[in-house]
């Protein structure tokens, strides 16, 4: 076999599974490279940064490494052999020192962007943010807007453009509450809240889900988040208002018993305070009762 | 009646038996070989020669093969979790759901990891460096003998107790390391997680002592002459791993301490409530955690210095350099453990800390990836298959570092955190970077091990095997986690578009599988032709550090005389100088004698976790006295060495140097 025919035979199946990925990602939802909102907007750059800073150092390891492998084989008993050289000052520094000038830079980066994408950071806009609190429950999602008084299971919509302000905590173990196509996640922990901070810049219906394991229901713990006009939002949360299921102390407890793949639903009339008695019922002392 | 019976095995029931027919299955499987084992060596009438040369012996070179055996059935058995694994997440789609059950799924997915971190990387690697530690410092064997077997039956006794939890009752469900308050009793009341907290606590105490073992020994028993700086490169790695056992073990000990307080005695240190913190649980548990990824990488890094240098014919390039790099390694990996879970909610300034602390990382790793680089530089490089793994490890282990940096930056980290892109990353460090370099460690020194070499053309077709379906089985699984895929899903909903790169990484895994059958194949095919493949020179690589030396195998006692050392690889410079050093005569030689106390503590050990498992009380008295009466009657008992006469040495030392008194 000739050298070319080789490098053909390495490189033809290369390129085909390259071009059958392209082609069939290009029809899906590939989250967090296509987000569709402002954070995730940040993060995937982020994420595009780091990528080509790390290639500054992995693209000459890869290419000395064939290089190197190639010409210094056994067979080619032409090529130098130097059995005792061991030790380059110069080689050294620049190995230790360009990676290290790479990883300044990107600290320099992961500074800045810790802070300027703090999930707990509100974000800077002029229409006023909506809050939304987050309850993890064996196994669904609950979405509480305390200002409108309704609730949903395992679906929410939110205006487009709007900063929403999650309020996260957890009524049983640990979840951890993601929204690829917005940006990021939080832990869901029971006795705490938690914060994070999106805001939609597209108009879809996107998945989310629990990335922590949390018993056997876990991956059925999906939720949907539809990002709207703020007319279609309105009209939404008016619609929950007349909803024919209410959520008080007795339903919640319902609600909140082990269940798996529950469909969406809707709740009116939410009491005050129930996301900060949710939170409070870990601080009692040792009771008999763990409902509120 | 019934009620007496049932107290006294505490919550040991008939409903422990397996219900699922898969478990079923596996347990009657498991069982049938074992009897088999057994019935061979009756058959063979095998056991005293089980008893006096294996069970009982405190010889590293065997305490070092009984360790790679249990590893290599745990790592089969870890395989197999993660065979079921791919079948499950590529077939339990929309309507369908798959083979396994959640819970089973859950399982399956907890045993993977224990198994492989504690069991399977952690066995192979204190395997090698029984192997060849003491061979490569010019030592006899390691500092504390009796305490390496102990170690030893600790580590082999915690497996046992393991698959314990595969017949009797079930294992965690609650994840690789068991969260609270997941892993607490409210939400997991049966007996999985028990076992889980068991097993790793006797593995876990056996690890610790190796740790101190090893260190000392590298400190205090290094040949004549051999001073820090002339060591071979997997002595510093393994010094640097073994100081990070030292440091983190503890901590491990004491967090499963806590949590089986919370389980057992209804205390309330992680609990969800009553003033228990779950923070606290994760912050402890990789505080151990993380510096344990350095401890199965560390001594991988080391496998590979030995083995660029030997097979590129050339010293290893910037050896101060490693060193300083596996210190740096060393030092930075206690301070990255948060970085486990930026999204707990800790403030951007110790987000960001822990981000930068843990790209540090990558500094020192690359410097030794440029070193080994230009160790083949101007090298003659032998492409044996040690060599193979070597190259597979170099690609994908620096990509997993890029996918790793990226993660390191917080933000970034938001969105691919316990996805499968982290899955991903964290199997290309473990896999091509631990398992790679353990693979290519065995193939290297087997025939130091066993007098004869692997089959070289077996072991090249199971590296390609593993490489490729590595690629086809990880490259799916980082676009998933970019799609949003979580990790351990059982079922997933058909419109996400997911299942073809499922279906892609169960062909991937079936091409690691048909690589580890090659493996098997290769052992198999190079003991039924050992004759063509035998290695009498002791030195069948042309190589350079010390465990070359001696015969392959070599004697009991290592070395007749201690090698002096003047240089770095100083079996290199010995053969290639023209004076030949003065031989003295041979003295007599102190070697440990075997005992059957390590074994009995392991057995112990084990009683106490299987009765605290399942309650029952009385068997846990007699299981701690067991323990108490073993240790008390060893360090009681007389004499724990024997001597090997100058006439004994002379019998086994004369017809290997041609008939000629040393």
């Amino acid at each position: 076999m000739s050298k070319k025919s080789k490098i053909l035979i390495i490189l033809l199946p290369i390129i085909l599974i390259l071009a059958v990925s392209v082609w069939y990602l290009s029809g899906q939802n590939v989250a967090v490279l296509q987000p569709a909102g402002v954070i995730g907007q940040k993060e995937r750059s982020l994420i595009f940064i780091a990528l080509i800073l790390s290639a500054v150092v992995v693209l000459p390891v890869y290419a000395l490494t064939i290089l190197i492998a190639w010409k210094y084989r056994e067979g080619n008993t032409s090529a130098k052999y130097t059995p005792d050289w061991d030790h380059s000052r110069v080689l050294e520094t620049i190995w230790w020192g360009i990676p290290l000038i790479i990883i300044t830079i990107l600290s320099v980066i992961t500074w800045n962007s810790s802070h300027a994408l703090d999930p707990y950071q509100a974000i800077a806009s002029k229409v006023k943010p909506i809050q939304v609190q987050v309850v993890a429950l064996d196994w669904k999602w609950l979405f509480i807007y305390p200002k409108q008084h309704i609730a949903s299971v395992n679906k929410f919509v939110i205006p487009l453009n709007t900063p929403i302000s999650f309020n996260i905590t957890s009524d049983t173990v640990m979840n951890s509450f993601w929204l690829p196509n917005l940006g990021g996640q939080i832990y869901a922990m029971p006795g705490m809240s938690t914060t994070l901070h999106l805001m939609a810049n597209k108009a879809g219906s996107y998945y989310g889900s629990s990335a922590n394991i949390s018993g056997k229901g876990f991956s059925g713990m999906n939720f949907t988040a539809d990002a709207v006009s703020s007319n279609s939002y309105n009209s939404w949360i008016s619609s929950l208002a007349k909803s024919k299921s209410v959520l008080n102390l007795n339903n919640y407890n319902k609600l909140a018993l082990p269940s798996t793949y529950n469909r969406v639903s809707y709740y009116k009339n939410v009491p005050d305070g129930l996301f900060e008695n949710i939170i409070m019922k870990y601080m009692e002392p040792i009771t008999n009762g763990s409902s509120i | 009646m019934m009620n007496n019976l049932a107290n006294i095995l505490g919550k040991l029931n008939v409903h422990a038996l397996p219900s699922s027919p898969i478990t079923a299955g596996a347990v009657i499987g498991g069982s049938i070989a074992v009897l088999a084992v057994i019935a061979l060596i009756t058959y063979k009438k095998r056991w005293t020669w089980l008893y006096k040369e294996w069970i009982t012996t405190t010889n590293h070179k065997k305490i070092g093969v009984m360790y790679i055996i249990v590893a290599v059935l745990m790592l089969l058995r870890g395989a197999s979790d993660a065979g079921m694994m791919r079948l499950q997440q590529a077939t339990s789609v929309g309507s369908a759901h798959g083979l396994l059950s959640p819970n089973m799924f859950q399982q399956v997915v907890s045993a993977h990891g224990t198994i492989m971190i504690f069991f399977a990387g952690m066995g192979l690697m204190f395997g090698l460096i029984n192997l060849v530690l003491p061979l490569m410092i010019g030592a006899r064997d390691v500092a504390f003998p009796f305490m390496n077997s102990t170690s030893f039956w600790l580590f082999a006794f915690g497996a046992v107790l393991i698959n314990l939890s595969l017949g009797i009752g079930e294992f965690s469900a609650a994840g690789w390391l068991a969260y609270p308050p997941l892993s607490e009793l409210k939400y997991s009341p049966g007996v999985g997680v028990d076992y889980w907290i068991w097993s790793l606590q006797i593995a876990g105490i056996g690890s610790l002592l190796s740790g101190i073992n090893f260190i000392v020994t590298i400190l205090k028993m290094r040949a004549p002459g051999m001073t820090l700086m002339k060591m071979p490169m997997f002595a510093w790695s393994v010094l640097g791993a073994m100081t990070l056992v030292a440091f983190a073990f503890p901590i491990l000990t004491v967090t499963l301490t806590l949590l089986a307080l919370d389980r057992t005695l209804g205390m309330h240190f992680f609990s969800a409530g009553y003033g228990g913190n779950a923070m606290m649980y994760i912050n402890l548990i990789w505080a151990w955690g993380h510096p344990e990824v350095y401890i199965l990488i560390l001594p991988a890094f080391g496998i590979f210095s030995e083995i660029v240098s030997t097979f590129s014919s050339k010293r290893l390039f910037g050896y101060k350099s490693m060193v300083w790099a596996i210190w740096a390694i060393v030092f930075l990996s206690y301070g990255v453990w948060l970085h486990h879970f930026f999204t707990m909610g800790a403030g951007a300034n110790v987000n960001a800390v822990f981000g930068i602390a843990t790209m540090l990382i990558a500094v020192p790793t690359g410097v030794k990836i440029f070193n080994w680089l230009f160790t083949m530089y101007r090298g003659r490089i032998r492409f044996t298959s040690p060599m193979i793994w070597f190259m597979g490890f170099v690609f994908l282990f620096t990509m997993g570092g890029v996918a790793g940096v990226l993660m390191a930056v917080p933000p970034i980290d938001f969105q691919l955190h316990n996805s499968l892109f982290l899955v991903a990353h964290f199997h290309t460090m473990i896999v091509s970077g631990v398992l790679f370099g353990y693979f290519a460690g065995i193939t290297y020194w087997f025939p130091k091990t066993f007098g004869f070499r692997l089959n070289e053309k077996l072991g090249k077709y199971a590296a390609y095997c593993w490489i490729v379906g590595f690629i086809l089985a990880f490259l799916p699984l980082y676009i998933l986690g970019i799609m949003g895929a979580t990790r351990r899903m059982d079922h997933y909903s058909a419109s996400l578009g997911w299942q073809p790169l499922f279906i892609v990484a169960g062909i991937g895994a079936s091409i690691i599988f048909i690589g580890l059958g090659l493996q098997i194949l290769q052992v198999i095919v190079s003991i039924w032709k050992r004759n063509e493949t035998k290695d009498l020179s002791g030195d069948p690589w042309s190589a350079r550090t010390l465990e070359w030396s001696t015969t392959s195998p070599p004697p009991e006692y290592n070395f007749a005389l201690l090698p002096v050392v003047n240089q770095r690889d100083a079996y290199w410079a010995s053969k290639h100088s023209k004076t030949k050093t003065e031989n003295d005569s041979y003295s007599p030689i102190y070697s440990p004698k075997n005992t059957s106390s390590g074994f009995f503590i392991g057995l112990f050990s084990l009683t106490i976790g299987f009765s605290i498992i399942w309650h029952i009380w009385w068997l846990l008295i007699i299981g701690f006295l067991g323990l108490v009466l073993t240790i008390i009657l060893r360090t009681t008992s007389g004499e724990h060495e024997k001597v090997i006469t100058v006439s004994q040495i002379e019998k086994i030392e004369i017809p290997l140097n041609g008939g000629t008194k040393a």
